[in-house]
């Protein structure tokens, strides 16, 4: 382990690249998953039976095959169609359908525990469908959703740490490739264990927090 | 294209074993590392719930990556399917402790009073009252978490563990058809999470009957 001391000043400006790496695959993967999460939960609760199924088909597969597979589908899968993505396009392409699919059923559960006779009355006092949408139901329940959308983003943050498979050099991938150039794998995993921790941990314990501050 | 299937259906019972070892320990350590999060000494309880935060915070892929090539590249020689087995074992042991600490809190504290002040030994009170009980109220939460696993089970081909999806990553590198080769296995996991969230439901049904209501 005295290795890891001894190294760990100069493996870190590499690995913490990697790092900013994973964050940034994170935040786009955030920034289209979830607007898209939120039209496939309309999707999944419209009433139109087409759209239903085709909705429903995007998050079951989305949720169904593994993050892994998701990501290698998108980066040696789509070029035979065509489809060149970098491996960071491809990672971000990936990771927002599982967001999408994921974060989808997290919002139709938040938007399906506001009561029935909040949007029953609205409609009774004559607003229409879509106000009743966005100014009864939307407010309460995407509220109801936030502190699951929030251990969703952690989740995410953690499966950045497959793009290793497509070669995209974030912090896994990076502390890896340490190993296979020093042979001092363990060191190297370690301190990239440790930059995990230090995000998720702070971050669970404020998603605990809000969990809190919302049940009560 | 029935050739490329039936190369990567060879990784089924990888990806089958992998899972199944994996759950099994996390269903037998679970119960210890839970009783250890609510025990009645606090360092016990601060200590189990720290590791169980550490072994949660760092991804699956870099638990097999320290433990195949961090710890198994030295003196320590390890398999890529022990490596495995032994990581998300040790994942699954931290999330299982979570799922019966959860399903603990919705039995009535009551109930153990009750058993106790008949004259039950105390282990007789978790084998006979809480036990049937807390798998039944878990059983759920058990169920989404098999299906999880058997998905996080396609890291294990990163470490060569010759599973479905590194079957998978062979033929498409063999065969340059990646699109259909990495549809067929995402179709075959779907396929493969269908059943036991079947099971589940009729385990469920079985085991409300069995217990009250």
């Amino acid at each position: 382990m005295n290795v890891l001391f001894e190294q760990a000043g100069n493996w870190l400006p590499h690995l913490w690249n990697g790092l900013k790496l994973s964050l940034g695959v994170t935040v786009a993967s955030l920034l289209i998953g979830l607007p898209l999460g939120f039209l496939l939960s309309l999707g999944v609760i419209s009433r139109s039976r087409a759209v239903r199924y085709g909705a429903l088909a995007v998050v079951e597969i989305g949720r169904g095959a593994p993050s892994l597979v998701l990501l290698q589908f998108a980066y040696f899968g789509l070029p035979s169609t065509g489809l060149v993505f970098s491996s960071f396009a491809a990672s971000v392409a990936a990771l927002s359908w599982s967001t999408a699919a994921y974060s989808s059923e997290i919002i139709r559960a938040g938007l399906q525990s506001v009561p029935a006779g909040q949007s029953e009355a609205a409609l009774a006092t004559g607003m229409t469908r879509l106000d009743t949408m966005r100014f009864v139901v939307l407010p309460q329940g995407l509220r109801i959703a936030i502190p699951a959308l929030l251990g969703f983003a952690i989740l995410i943050f953690q499966t950045t740490s497959l793009c290793f498979a497509i070669a995209l050099p974030e912090l896994t991938s990076r502390a890896y490739e340490i190993g296979t150039n020093t042979f001092q794998y363990l060191p190297a995993l370690t301190l990239a264990g440790l930059l995990y921790l230090a995000v998720c941990v702070p971050a669970t314990l404020i998603v605990s927090w809000v969990e809190a501050r919302a049940a009560s | 294209m029935a050739e490329i299937a039936a190369q990567v259906l060879l990784g089924l019972p990888w990806t089958i074993a992998v899972t199944a070892l994996a759950l099994a320990i996390g269903l037998v350590l679970g119960m210890p590392v839970m009783l250890a999060r609510r025990s009645r000494w606090p360092w016990l309880r601060f200590l189990t719930g720290s590791l169980i935060t550490l072994v949660r915070s760092i991804p699956p892929i870099v638990w097999l990556f320290l433990i195949f090539f961090g710890i198994g590249s030295g003196y320590f020689k390890i398999s890529p399917f022990a490596a495995a087995v032994v990581g998300m074992g040790l994942i699954s042991s931290a999330y299982m402790a979570e799922i019966y600490r959860g399903a603990l809190l919705s039995i009535h504290s009551g109930q153990m009073e009750g058993a106790s002040a008949l004259g039950l030994h105390p282990v007789r009170v978790w084998i006979d009252v809480v036990a049937p009980q807390l798998f039944r109220v878990a059983l759920p939460a058990m169920a989404t978490f098999a299906i999880g696993l058997l998905k996080d089970s396609a890291v294990s081909s990163t470490i060569g563990v010759p599973e479905l999806t590194f079957q998978a990553n062979a033929q498409s590198m063999a065969t340059y058809r990646g699109m259909e080769v990495f549809s067929f296995v995402a179709a075959v996991y779907i396929a493969l999470s269908v059943p036991v969230a079947w099971l589940s439901r009729i385990l469920d049904r079985r085991l409300r009957a069995k217990v009250s209501r």
